[in-house]
């Protein structure tokens, strides 16, 4: 599903992947951990072309990310083209970014609505349908400002379910949150690993990581260090980094 | 400081079972020169409409006889129209100067730049001059196809351009230049984020602006924007250089026949006054319906509302911690 193979990214002279290399097959779970700074969510970033890579090739459902392919030569994809890329992707940030002028209702229901141009009634039964299924079908005329923080990442990941993505990718979804609201979002999230979604996911959560997660990736000063079964990075870690990481955060 | 033994300690008390005692006795602190400093504000202030009210070079009879003269109240509505007309021309121009301004085609990125240098950086009385008397420029205006010879239409340009509209594109042009830069601020002010957010479910850039970005831009863009309009209002005086029909000019024509200048100027202030209220009330109620849903009174009545539930049940120190970190995310 994703495929990545030596990504180099840099802003400016600050060099922040260095060639990383990963796999994620279809209805795989994978968390990315690392210390800060080591490329996470520069990655995660990447694989939606929310950041342009510099080197390297990186894949999605075997379509190029942002590029094309022809000839032998690589070309950069068209703005249309790769919002239509991103929108079998979805998203979920730290800071949920919801659209503050639009209830959760409406929210939720904007993209299929004019991105996939879906009727308004069609468009606004899916978006009932996903908030009910990530419980919050009782709250559908808040305002974000009027929901909790773990309300508000629960409308972000219904959001992003709206348009039926193949991908969902989450950065740091519940570092912003209370610990009381942390299990909420990460009960939504199970579920959809559950529901065999393919999901890339940066967290410090390790509980998620040990219970849901198929695959760990140890990212580590721009390049992947260690991967492996959660049972094994966590338990027999081989690279000192890792050891180092883990002692740090255990 | 030693601390108490554990039998010393006084025993815990649930918050919630205690009743508030009556609120403490304090004096609270004396403002002695607020008062010395109000009587000698309102001395002054007494003595200075004393002054006026009995001076005769202030006309006081001729104010009210042109107050709500026919003469007057049309010039009135000619100054709102050319405010409301040059305005609307303005911002519409400002958000198209802005959105290209921000775009990815450096050809309309300059374009932009250089008309906002042009029309910010000459004054606003010389280019409605030069729309007055455009006819000195080009002499006629044609319509047709050019260096082929084909003509449809052929107008002298004074006959095209009247007074009234040559304010208008005077005005109008010169505020698209200012209101662009307001508008490119209200932009940039919005959280990238929310553009984040926009992309990630496979919105466009244009689709992005206007249902995502232009809309949270308005809470930015709307109090300097009401303070542009309420500067319109004055401004429309200046078309007197090109023979307008507004209220000042009106007041000049008669106070070059009457010579009461004092009186008929007083009438044109009170007028503008009047306008520059109306058009204030008018903004605070604009800025309610932009600020819906975001405003800190929602934010403080669901914290307060949710708060106080929580105490009971132990949730609502975190629910009012999201709040804070929930809706507020910029």
């Amino acid at each position: 599903m994703v495929l990545a193979e030596q990504v180099w990214k840099s802003f400016h002279h600050l060099e922040v992947l260095k060639g990383v290399d990963l796999r994620v097959e279809r209805g795989q779970v994978v968390v990315l951990l690392g210390p800060s700074g080591g490329g996470k969510s520069t990655f995660l970033r990447c694989i939606n072309h929310l950041e342009k890579i510099d080197a390297g090739r990186l894949y999605v459902g075997g379509q190029l990310v942002g590029f094309r392919e022809k000839g032998g030569k690589v070309y950069e994809m068209k703005g249309s083209e790769v919002s239509r890329q991103r929108a079998g992707i979805g998203m979920v940030f730290q800071r949920f970014n919801l659209f503050p002028h639009m209830t959760a209702l409406q929210n939720v229901r904007e993209a299929p609505r004019h991105v996939q141009h879906r009727s308004l009634a069609d468009a606004t039964e899916e978006a009932k349908t996903q908030l009910n299924s990530v419980g919050l079908g009782d709250r559908m005329d808040y305002y974000p400002a009027q929901l909790s923080g773990g309300q508000q990442q629960r409308v972000a990941i219904a959001r992003s379910l709206a348009m039926h993505p193949k991908l969902m990718l989450f950065d740091e979804p519940t570092s912003a949150l209370d610990p009381e609201l942390v299990g909420e979002v990460l009960a939504v999230m199970t579920g959809l690993a559950q529901a065999g979604m393919t999901m890339i996911v940066v967290t410090h959560e390790v509980g998620f990581a040990r219970g849901v997660a198929d695959l760990v990736a140890v990212l580590d000063s721009g390049i992947v260090i260690e991967s492996g079964p959660p049972k094994q990075v966590f338990e027999d870690p081989q690279n000192p980094r890792t050891k180092e990481f883990l002692s740090a955060v255990l | 400081m030693s601390t108490p033994s554990a039998a010393a300690a006084p025993p815990l008390r649930s918050p919630t079972l205690a009743t508030q005692p009556a609120p403490m006795k304090y004096i609270p602190v004396r403002h002695h020169w607020r008062w010395v400093s109000a009587g000698a504000i309102a001395f002054f202030a007494i003595a200075l409409a004393y002054s006026l009210a009995k001076n005769p070079s202030v006309g006081w009879g001729v104010i009210g006889e042109y107050l709500f003269k026919p003469l007057t109240l049309r010039g009135v509505l000619v100054t709102i129209e050319l405010t409301i007309i040059s305005m609307v021309l303005g911002i519409a121009g400002g958000v198209i100067l802005a959105i290209m301004r921000l775009s990815r085609n450096p050809v309309l990125g300059a374009v932009s730049w250089f008309y906002i240098w042009f029309f910010r950086g000459t004054p606003l009385l010389v280019q409605i001059l030069i729309w007055g008397f455009l006819g000195a420029l080009y002499p006629r205006l044609c319509l047709g196809i050019p260096f082929v010879g084909v003509v449809f239409a052929d107008f002298p340009t004074s006959s095209v351009i009247a007074a009234f509209t040559a304010a208008i594109l005077g005005l109008g042009l010169n505020e698209a230049a200012y209101a662009a830069e307001l508008v490119r601020a209200g932009i940039i002010s919005v959280d990238p984020g929310q553009t984040e957010a926009a992309y990630s479910v496979g919105m466009s850039w244009s689709l992005t602006m206007r249902r995502v970005v232009l809309p949270q831009a308005m809470r930015v863009i709307i109090p300097p924007m009401g303070n542009e309009t309420i500067s319109m209002l004055k401004a429309t005086s200046l078309v007197s250089v090109i023979s307008g029909t507004d209220l000042l000019t009106r007041m000049q024509h008669v106070y070059s026949q009457t010579f009461q200048i004092i009186p008929l100027l007083l009438v044109a202030c009170i007028w503008y006054l009047a306008l520059t209220t109306v058009l204030s009330i008018g903004q605070y109620f604009l800025e309610r319906y932009f600020g819906r849903g975001t405003t800190r009174e929602v934010r403080q009545e669901v914290a307060l509302a949710t708060g106080e539930a929580g105490t009971l049940i132990g949730a609502g120190a975190g629910a009012m911690a999201d709040q804070k970190l929930g809706g507020d995310h910029r």
